[in-house]
Formats: C-alpha cells, structure tokens, sequence
C-alpha cells in the first residue's frame, strides 16, 4: 500500500493539521461567543498556512499568514470589539438558516474535492529536494510574465473598492 | 550553524539548539536594552544614577525586578475572559519568537534560512497585533479595550510604511532573502570602491528614517505611545495584568525592541558582514568559519546602536495625539516611501 516515495512525517503532520483545522471549522460556528468565533476562525486559517508550508509553497503560506492572520481577522476583531462583543454566551447568535446551510457546504465540498480530482487526479508534486529553481522565481516571472493582465485587473478592482470604500464613508 | 557543528548532529539536536539559540536571542537583547537603556540611560538623561544597590552599578537589578514580577500574584478580574485573558501575552511572546527566527547571525549560524524572509518577517509581525487585541477585550476592561483598539489602529497604520520602506531594500538587493541581503550589501561597492561594502543606509537612507519610524509605532514607544497612554488609560491594554503574566508582556516589548534592531541592521547597515573586499571574499561560501563567531557580536553592538536611537527617542519626545499620529502615517510615511519606491527602481533600471 505505502508508495516507496511517500513522505511520511508530511502525511503525519497533514493528518494532524487537518483534524485541527476541521475541530476548529465546527467551532466556528458552533461557539456562542463573537470574538471566540473570529478566534476559532484564525486557528483554522493559520492551519491553511500550515498546509501550505508543508507542501513546501512557503510564499502562499507567508502570505496566508500576512493577509488573513494578519490583516483580514484583525480588522474583523476591530470592527466586533467596536460595535458589539460581550463576554460570555450569547443566546441569539445562532442563525435559523443552518437548515439551508449545511446542504449548501456539503454541496460546496462534493464541487471543490470533484474539480481537485478530476484537474489534478495522479499527479505529484515534486519533492521540494529536487525542485531546481526557487520557487518564489518561478511563481513572480509567472505573475509579471503571462498573468500580467489578470494581475492589473485584479489591482484595479481593488482601487475601485477602495476609492468606493472612501466614496461612501465621506460625509461631504 | 551546521558547518560550525560539524553537520552529523541529528536532526533533533539541531532542533533542540536552534530552541536553545532562539531563547539566548530573545532574552539576552531584551535584558541588556532594559538594564542598559531603560534603567541607565534614562536615569543619565534625567540627572539621576538609576538602580545602583542590587550587584555592582546595579547591574542585577534586572534579577531583582524578575523575582518581584514571579512572587507577585497572578489576578484575573472576576468578569474577564478567562482562557483568552491568560493566552494573550503568550500571543505577543510568540510573535516575538516567530520573528527572531529568521535573522541571520553568521555566514551559517542562522536559524532558518527563508527564502522570502523579508516578506515572512513583515507577516509574523502582525500576529502581535491579535495578542494585543484579545488582551484588551479579554480584560473586560473600558480602559484596556481603549487600549487595545488603539493599539490595532496605530499598528495597522504603521505595518503600511513599514512594508513600503523595505520595498525599497528589496528592489536594491533583488531578493527577498535576508542572508542574500546581507551578501549583497557587504560584496557591494559605492562606484567602484570596495572598502566599505555599500551598506544600505546610504542609498536607502529615507526607506531606513522611514523604517525606524514605523518600528518606533509598532513597538508602541513613545511618541506612539498612545494605546498605553498611563494618564488616561492607566496602561492601556496591560492594565489588568499582573506577575508573570505583565512580565510576559514586558519581556516581549524589549524583546521586539531587539528583534527589529537586529532586522533594520540586516536591512540597512549590512547585517553580520563585514566589508568582503578585506578579506578577498566573494561570495557566502568563500567567508571564513570564524564569521560564525565574530558576525553575531557585530550583530549586537549594531543592534545596541539601533537600539539607543529607538530608546533616545523615546525618552526624548512627548507623545502623539491620535489623529496626529494617523494623519502622519498616512499622509507623510506612505507617500513618501511610495516616492521612495518609485526613485529607487527607476535608478536600479537606470544603473
């Protein structure tokens, strides 16, 4: 059963990582705390990064950190601990939508593990041993290479949330 | 480290002493800053002698204070968040430890040798801002959740320039790698002379102003002081803590203190090198084996001297109003460094 190449402290650390991450999905939205809920939130995407780093993509892991622990979930916590965040259970934080969410997630899961396996199937990655170039070289000639456009639109979107953003928060 | 430790140590001996190295990295600057700096140096600044009781010129006084903090009891207020009231200063701590990993200390002597590590160190430096935010909302205090969310505001603002005025460092050395950072600016040379290596700090010399400026606000020294501002929040987001668990607090802010030092040396002032041309080296392979031993004690005192500024400043200047010190992140820092990025690549492209 067990392939010769296999990483086996890897797979280990996958299993464990993902466990985690899956515990802390359910407590997300299971816990009757706000801020806990964010918090669960920054185990399971500081998990991503895990993954990331044992797949050897250390950039995307890097990022995953910067963006999401970073950036994304703090601004989240700013923006509950400024408005409403008790201490303590709160009784009405369950919504009465789960009945329609959880088919949804399940469908979103069957979708998501379909298209990896039919995009992807046998295919390995290269043990990072053997990799010859850096990958990060790889991944930004690619970025400011072929994906140059996508790249620019995706920079514009992100100028117009922005200046949207400061449209709608001026007052004059 | 390997080559230094013969490289047939396992590999959990090679974990156990990077732990072990990692633990001198982040104590030893944190100690020396708080002893010399904010017990000497300020009291010198103020006309006063400071501690002299406690070991010769009070040099002890620092095992004293330690043996206070652990005797004293460990309170946690009666409304607070238990659980995320006592994790929250191990958050900071770690972020502290998830930094120190990946400077450079020698031509091996390195903990982990990241090939973004500029990019990972602006990352894992953003993880102190959550301990900080739980700390003050866990407190079930107004004056720490104050506290803590000004401390959010002011390090978000700050990460900005920070990242901007690296940028330029990178641009310059054209990797993200902070040993190749080092190799770069020590085998470099100002128009053809050799002896000096080209240390950053001469061509980069706004992003490095730029750099110790938002070091300065992310580390919440004086005068970006603003979330532990004492006369109106006590302490800010530490107020409630106590013991060990103050300590834990107080230990990471020094600590980082250091850590940045050691980073901005990196960046700006050429790291643990030395001038390659002195020695007829080239590059990272050719260097000598006992760079190992004297690159770490250039890397303090280039850290004592960074160090010294951050702390003369903040002894020196009275603190920022909150929108003072919004506007000057974003009105000032950023644009500048914007400039700063834009010059930088039109002479790498021109040079």
């Amino acid at each position: 059963m067990v392939a010769a190449d296999l990483l086996v402290a890897q797979n280990v650390g996958f299993g464990i990582i993902a466990l985690l991450m899956i515990v802390a999905a359910l407590r997300v939205v299971t816990v009757k705390n706000v801020v806990h809920a964010a918090l669960w939130l920054v185990i399971v995407l500081s998990g991503a990064a895990a993954q990331y780093l044992l797949l050897s993509a250390e950039f995307v892991a890097i990022t995953q950190v910067l963006v999401y622990v970073g950036a994304v979930m703090v601004l989240f916590l700013f923006g509950t601990m400024l408005t409403r965040a008790k201490i303590g259970a709160e009784a009405d934080l369950n919504n009465k939508n789960w009945g329609i969410a959880v088919p949804v997630s399940l469908l979103m899961f069957g979708v998501i593990t379909w298209v990896l396996i039919d995009g992807f199937g046998d295919e390995r990655l290269p043990n990072p041993d053997e990799q010859t170039q850096v990958p990060i070289q790889v991944l930004s000639d690619d970025i400011f290479g072929p994906y140059l456009l996508p790249f620019w639109a995706l920079s514009f979107v992100l100028l117009v949330a922005v200046i949207g953003a400061i449209v709608l928060a001026r007052k004059d | 480290m390997n080559a230094l430790l013969a490289a047939d140590l396992p590999y959990w001996a090679q974990s156990l002493l990077r732990v072990l190295g990692g633990i001198v990295a982040v104590l030893l600057p944190a100690g020396t800053i708080v002893y010399v700096f904010l017990f000497k140096m300020m009291s010198f600044m103020q006309s006063r002698l400071g501690p002299m009781e406690a070991g010769p010129y009070g040099s002890l006084q620092l095992v004293a204070e330690v043996g206070k903090w652990l005797q004293k009891e460990d309170i946690t207020p009666e409304r607070a968040d238990r659980f995320i009231f006592k994790i929250a200063p191990l958050v900071v701590l770690v972020s502290t430890f998830l930094l120190v990993a990946v400077v450079p200390f020698g031509p091996d002597a390195w903990f982990t040798n990241f090939e973004a590590g500029v990019f990972y160190m602006l990352a894992v430096s953003s993880v102190s801002v959550l301990g900080i935010l739980i700390a003050g909302w866990a407190s079930a205090n107004k004056y720490s959740l104050l506290g803590g969310l000004r401390a959010a505001g002011q390090l978000i603002a700050y990460e900005l320039p920070m990242v901007l005025a690296v940028i330029g460092v990178i641009i310059q050395a054209g990797t993200m790698n902070l040993q190749q950072i080092v190799v770069a600016q020590n085998a470099g040379s100002i128009f053809g002379w050799d002896g000096l290596g080209n240390p950053y700090i001469l061509t980069q010399f706004v992003g490095f102003i730029i750099f110790m400026i938002a070091v300065q606000a992310e580390l919440t020294q004086t005068p970006f002081d603003m979330p532990i501002a004492e006369s109106e929040l006590v302490s800010g987001y530490m107020t409630e803590y106590s013991g060990f668990r103050f300590l834990t607090f107080f230990i990471a802010e020094f600590a980082t203190a250091g850590v940045f030092a050691l980073i901005a040396s990196v960046l700006f002032l050429g790291g643990w090198g030395i001038p390659f041309a002195w020695f007829d080296w080239s590059t990272i392979d050719s260097v000598d084996d006992w760079m190992n031993v004297v690159g770490p004690l250039i890397m303090v005192t280039k850290m004592m001297l960074l160090a010294f500024i951050i702390m003369w400043v903040r002894f020196s200047y009275p603190r920022f109003r909150e929108d003072q010190l919004q506007r000057f992140a974003w009105k000032v820092l950023v644009p500048v460094s914007l400039v700063n990025i834009m010059v930088t690549a039109i002479l790498k492209v021109a040079f």
